[in-house]
């Protein structure tokens, strides 16, 4: 009798549970405010010469059912001796960019607009960027589009150069198609467009080209790159999830991109996320990038830029390239009452990254004759740990 | 494919998604999604450290957009 009341009982809690996630669902798959939630996380990413680490704070608070407004204040702390300071001469330097954005969303029917402001600042480089979207649910809530704007209006300076002042624009269009497929299954498909327009370049980058285009053996000089004004850019992505029969799931996305400059990307990505004991939960992630370069990229040119529109550039993320990246994220996560919080969660996160370069020599390694250097390759570490409160 | 060609793959795709949806019944009933309530059926569970990974990429990659999820541009140079 003890063991039939036990079945039950644990039949009867079952029920209860799909109940309150089936009404959760009907909500999470209609047009809502964000969860009212704040973060606090350290960030780092140490690769390639590279240390950058900082703060990130969170806050998200909702007014009325209708309003929702977050700020959030970000820091990188960067200390870099990465190969292109080692092979410029320079040395290794260190420079703080601080971030801040402001953002408000509307609820209304079933639609959510949103705006916000992002001001993010360093040294040598200011980036004020305006965004507006619009979210609208469809067909019994299974369907949602959205589409966004996003102005960006950058500056770049020269640290030691008080006479040098360029700017950028940008603007972003974006435009997501979120479907519930089966009950198990949702798809995502998102859409930029991106054009650039302004000093595109790095001022402080060099290329490189041969001193003798006849002589190889007499060596190579540097000058400054030289880059077109403007860049235009498409990215088409499809994300998949998929609930499996156990409190786990599995994704997939690939994205493709291509742009006026002659590069396209291809990026793939495939996950698996585990719930163990309720309170646990672990994700394992494994991603691939490849690209091809740029068609005024070059690891060494036969002779310098004859004008302001015969483009040069030795920017190793304008090359040929790929990498792949292994995650383990390890979350913990518990309810509680105390005072106005609702439960909270501490996650790690650890991505390590193995960068490989089909054309970007390494130039801290000597060759007799130019080009014949070994190709670059790096690994890098990034880690987050994040503190959340939902309340 | 061509930048052209592509936006107008974009916009075929788009299109013949919305247009067929028209006339047809939704499929999966309020009170079969469950599974997809689950926070781990999110395609971004953690916001903030999501944008930093996309932060990451972006600074090192040639690519960028598509990212999923709203929100501005960076100051990623």
């Amino acid at each position: 009798m003890q063991r039939v009341a036990a079945e039950v009982a644990v039949v009867a809690t079952k029920r209860i549970f799909a109940l309150t996630l089936a009404l959760w669902a009907t909500q999470a798959a209609a047009v809502i405010l964000p969860e009212e939630r704040s973060d606090l996380m350290y960030h780092r990413y140490d690769g390639g010469g590279v240390t950058v680490d900082g703060p990130s704070v969170l806050v998200r608070k909702n007014f009325k059912e209708t309003v929702s407004v977050s700020g959030n204040y970000y820091v990188d702390n960067v200390s870099s001796a990465s190969i292109d300071v080692i092979t410029s001469g320079a040395s290794e330097y260190t420079e703080e960019r601080t971030e801040y954005s402001l953002a408000a969303t509307y609820l209304y029917g079933k639609s959510l607009v949103s705006g916000g402001y992002t001001n993010s600042d360093e040294s040598d480089y200011e980036a004020n960027t305006y965004y507006f979207s619009v979210s609208q649910d469809f067909f019994g809530d299974l369907t949602n589009l959205t589409f966004g704007y996003s102005l960006g209006q950058d500056t770049v300076r020269q640290n030691g150069n008080a006479e040098f002042e360029e700017d950028i624009d940008r603007n972003n269009f974006r435009l997501g198609l979120s479907q519930i497929l089966t009950p198990r299954l949702i798809a995502g498909l998102d859409y930029e467009l991106i054009t650039d327009e302004g000093y595109l370049n790095n001022p402080y980058r060099s290329y490189r080209h041969l001193s003798d285009p006849l002589d190889p053996g007499a060596g190579y000089q540097f000058a400054q790159e030289v880059y077109p004004a403007t860049r235009t850019s498409d990215a088409l992505a499809l994300r998949l999830k998929y609930a499996l029969p156990w409190r786990a799931s599995t994704g997939g996305s690939y994205r493709y991109f291509t742009d006026d400059w002659g590069i396209s990307a291809h990026t793939a990505q495939v996950s698996y996320t585990h719930v163990l004991y309720d309170d646990w939960t672990v994700d394992l992630k494994y991603r691939y990038y490849q690209q091809s370069e740029a068609d005024f990229y070059s690891d060494l040119f036969l002779f310098p830029s004859q004008d302001e529109k015969d483009y040069r550039a030795r920017d190793k993320e304008l090359s040929d390239f790929s990498n792949h990246t292994v995650s383990l994220y390890l979350s913990y996560q518990r309810s509680f009452n105390y005072r106005f919080v609702d439960k909270a969660a501490v996650t790690f996160q650890w991505d390590r990254i193995f960068f490989d370069y089909d054309n970007f020599t390494d130039l801290t390694q000597s060759s007799d004759i130019p080009g014949q250097e070994p190709l670059y390759d790096f690994e890098a570490d990034v880690i987050k740990l994040v503190f959340t409160l939902w309340y | 494919m061509s930048t052209i060609n592509f936006r107008r793959f974009v916009l075929l795709v788009t299109a013949t998604s919305l247009l067929s949806a028209c006339g047809v019944e939704p499929w999966v009933k309020p009170y079969e999604r469950q599974h997809l309530a689950d926070p781990i059926m999110q395609f971004d569970r953690d916001p903030i450290a999501g944008g930093y990974t996309h932060h990451v990429y972006q600074a090192r990659e040639g690519a960028r957009g598509a990212e999923g999820g709203g929100g501005g541009g960076c100051g990623c140079n």
